[in-house]
């Protein structure tokens, strides 16, 4: 097994932090070998922010996104930007309210997440309500493994705000799809 | 045996005697520094093996050569951070810089600056002869305006640095200057700071008859003395202004500050330890 | 207060946390740093965890007072060290220099980014490939070492420091821009077990002069504060640490400083040789960018193309046998206009060719396979 997950958006709306909490994740709850990398020169070419997460069973070699199977993003600007870098028969995970993409051939599942997450209270788990969607809709990991992942980046008093964030991203694609 | 013998021969002990004779010219004050320095730590009963010395480069810098404990003749400018490893790796220690005008603050400036404001505890014996002995006479961060040396051949037209001034602007708590003629102050005053803790900074006007004397009609070491002699004004209380060194002026000397309860940043750190092993 | 050592287990490190946290392990106490992009991760690492097992982290107020720091902290005994990158180890090579001459062991880390100069502070180069071993005047020796994944990033600390202590000398270890910021896994075995990798400096023997080499030509280290007198200079010295400016003194010391490492070489070097046995064309590479090289070496080997890779851990002393043993042509693939090359060209008998990038990106698989195809057709 071996998939190559590719995030985007703009800062602020934690797309780092999605990707390492992935990575992290599936390291070291799911056994498997797992890089992380971000883009930091992206950082400074106005707000857009990327990570990179590769997933395998096997060692890991060439650690950059060269044709993603999953591309997440949370601005169409991120889409514009990457959507290149995603495979023929890849998959395009978004957040519905703030990406449409009416032309695009390639399977794309979207979320109201930015919106879910206001409803919890608090805008700023919609990429934990993002990453529970992604976990339903590729099962490329174990959900409760990136459960913990999140708990390890997350302070204890934010913990069960983002399990509900999780938890709601997860039924959604288990509802949907 | 006389009191003087016995000193003398003690004194002896702290020096490499193999290595004399030293490099310092005829008539030269380092010397006379480094004979104030043995006798303020023979009095203060300091282990050989718990005084460290740490010198850089320059006629002052030779020191650490001729002094029989553990000591170091490190790079141009870098004796203050060699000496911020060794004090802050052992805190027991005590850690003496003894260098000279040029390479504690023009190339060593900034680490000057710093380790001051930090407040290690050092003892810093600064000795300023107005110029470059070693390399043959140049201007230097503290040659007064208007003095001739070889790359100032028409009177040096920039503005030295108040030591003092600068010491006590970075909060060091013991702060004092004497001139090589004043050898029972300059003495005491490195048997008091010896005994105290933080960032100490000691200057002493000191001659160098060889290349800036005879540039600015003090040829011989005896007319720099009388210079010295002449000039200087004890003042513990000078303002920053009267500290201020000019060509042919006043010297001001004095034990300028010395205030206790100033924690150093070894003292700090032991709180850092506490607070990372809580 | 009870010290906090890292526990067995796996981690999710960056190469800048992996190296600070192997340093930690490996029994490095001290650290003086000045922060730079993009090692500044170690020094924040060290910031934190040092004190938690007793250790000292100082922040300096330049890399050349960092590097001084260390030196005379290393005196001391401790293991010493600090990281920065291409602009500060530029500004840290004249003291580099003086801890060769004085022999005292230090880790040195430079994550290094695209250069000359600012460059591309955030991004990986290759370009102090050379300044690693000629940055400081004068002829001499240093130790090399350079990872290319982030578990290795932690366990080749152990032997940056054994090195260090082995031989008394600086070690300069290069991560990159790439490997600094990349997360891995990293398994971190029982603290008792880690423990017994670290080899303790060498003492000296009853009325050994601190200068005097052992048969090994590397002279035991005193340490400050236990009544040796130690006198270290810059200076040419004998081997009481005096001062002998002669040409005699010159040639002795000099030959030595040299040849302490060189007679060992042997003993010093790692490589990974990757599919080289049968290979017709073998890819010289190392840190990030052979992690291009060894994906495109795959792709050569699929489309039945013997290429291999060689990949250099230790880049000083250069592992030169590496080169001689084989009779394949030779790629060297590295991030910057042409550095390693002139070494393999140098010990090769057959043809060396480079694929070379400026930097800021490591190569990709295919431009790694493009390069086998031209080399091999």
């Amino acid at each position: 097994m071996k998939a190559e997950v590719k995030f985007g958006g703009l800062g602020g709306q934690g797309i780092i932090t999605m990707g390492f909490i992935l990575a992290n994740a599936a390291a070291i709850y799911d056994g498997k070998e797992c890089v992380f990398t971000q883009d930091y020169s992206a950082e400074a070419r106005g707000g857009a922010s990327t990570s990179e997460v590769i997933i395998a069973d096997e060692k890991i070699d060439y650690p950059h996104v060269s044709k993603a199977d999953y591309l997440v993003v949370m601005s169409m600007s991120a889409y514009k930007d990457y959507v290149h870098k995603l495979k023929d028969d890849g998959v395009i995970i978004v957040d519905s309210d703030l990406v449409h993409l009416p032309d695009e051939k390639r399977k794309v599942y979207g979320i109201p997440a930015t919106k879910i997450a206001e409803k919890l209270g608090n805008p700023i788990v919609a990429n934990i309500v993002m990453l529970g969607f992604f976990a339903g809709v590729t099962g490329i990991i174990e959900p409760e493994a990136l459960l913990k992942g999140i708990k390890d980046r997350v302070p204890k008093r934010f913990w069960e705000l983002n399990e509900r964030a999780f938890r709601e991203g997860l039924e959604y694609a288990e509802k949907n799809l | 045996m006389s009191q003087m013998t016995d000193m003398r021969k003690t004194e002896e002990e702290w020096l490499r005697t193999e290595r004399l004779p030293h490099v310092w010219c005829p008539g030269c004050g380092i010397g006379i520094v480094l004979n104030a320095f043995l006798r303020a730590v023979i009095r203060r009963n300091i282990p050989k093996e718990k005084m460290v010395v740490v010198s850089g480069i320059g006629c002052t810098g030779r020191t650490a050569g001729y002094v029989n404990v553990d000591s170091f003749h490190t790079t141009h400018g870098r004796a203050i951070p060699f000496a911020v490893g060794v004090k802050f790796a052992r805190p027991d220690l005590n850690v003496v810089v003894f260098s000279g005008d040029g390479d504690l603050f023009a190339i060593g400036g900034n680490h000057f600056v710093n380790a001051a404001r930090r407040n290690h505890d050092l003892l810093i014996i600064a000795v300023n002869n107005f110029t470059y002995g070693m390399t043959g006479g140049q201007h230097g961060p503290t040659t007064p305006t208007g003095a001739y040396t070889t790359t100032t051949p028409y009177g040096n037209p920039d503005r030295p640095f108040n030591i003092p001034h600068l010491a006590i602007s970075l909060g060091a708590p013991y702060v004092a200057r004497w001139t090589t003629y004043h050898v029972n102050q300059l003495q005491n005053s490195i048997y008091k700071a010896l005994n105290m803790k933080g960032f100490r900074v000691i200057e002493i006007i000191s001659q160098c008859p060889t290349v800036y004397g005879r540039r600015n009609s003090m040829r011989s070491p005896m007319s720099m003395m009388e210079y010295f002699q002449k000039n200087s004004v004890i003042n513990n209380k000078a303002s920053y202004e009267e500290m201020e060194l000019t060509y042919k002026g006043k010297i001001v000397v004095g034990e300028f500050r010395n205030v206790g309860g100033i924690p150093s940043y070894e003292e700090r750190y032991e709180e850092i330890i506490r607070r990372a092993q809580e | 207060m009870t010290e906090k050592h890292l526990k067995e287990g796996y981690y999710f490190w960056s190469g800048d946390v992996a190296a600070a946290e192997g340093a930690i392990a490996a029994g490095c106490r001290f650290y003086a740093g000045y922060p730079i992009t993009p090692s500044s991760e170690v020094a924040e690492t060290m910031a934190l965890r040092l004190p938690q097992v007793g250790g000292k982290f100082i922040e300096m107020e330049d890399e050349i007072g960092s590097i001084a720091a260390i030196i005379g902290a290393s005196w001391t005994g401790e293991r010493s060290m600090t990281a920065t990158s291409g602009p500060g180890i530029s500004l840290m090579n004249e003291n580099i220099g003086l801890a060769v001459m004085t022999e005292v062991p230090l880790v040195i880390v430079n994550a290094m980014r695209g250069a000359p100069s600012t460059g591309l502070p955030t991004l990986i180069g290759q370009g102090d490939l050379m300044q690693a071993k000629y940055g400081s005047h004068g002829s001499y020796e240093i130790i090399t070492l350079y990872p290319n994944n982030i578990q290795e990033a932690f366990d080749l600390m152990f032997d940056a420091f054994n090195l260090a202590e082995r031989y008394r000398v600086p070690v300069m270890y290069l991560l990159d821009g790439l490997l600094a910021h990349m997360y891995e896994k990293v398994y971190v075995p029982p603290r008792e077990e880690w423990e017994k990798k670290i080899i303790r400096r060498k003492r000296a023997r009853e009325g050994q002069l601190p200068y005097q080499p052992d048969e090994d030509m590397v002279p035991p280290m005193p340490l400050i504060g236990e009544g040796y007198n130690i006198h270290a200079t810059g200076l040419t010295h004998d081997e009481r640490g005096y001062p002998d400016l002669t040409p005699q003194a010159q040639e002795e010391l000099v030959r030595r400083l040299n040849e302490k490492i060189l007679k060992h070489e042997r003993d010093i070097w790692k490589v990974e040789e990757y599919l080289t046995e049968d290979a017709d064309i073998i890819v010289v590479s190392f840190g990030g960018e052979s992690r291009a090289v060894k994906a495109g070496v795959n792709l050569a080997r699929k489309e039945g193309i013997k290429a291999g890779m060689l990949r250099l851990i230790t880049i000083w002393p250069f592992p030169w046998e590496y080169i001689t043993k084989y009779s394949a042509d030779y790629i060297v693939a590295e991030l910057n206009y042409g550095q390693m090359y002139h070494l393999v060209r140098e010990y090769s008998d057959n043809d060396v060719y480079q694929l070379n990038k400026m930097g800021g990106e490591i190569h990709t698989p295919e431009d790694v396979l493009k390069r086998i195809r031209e080399v091999s057709s």
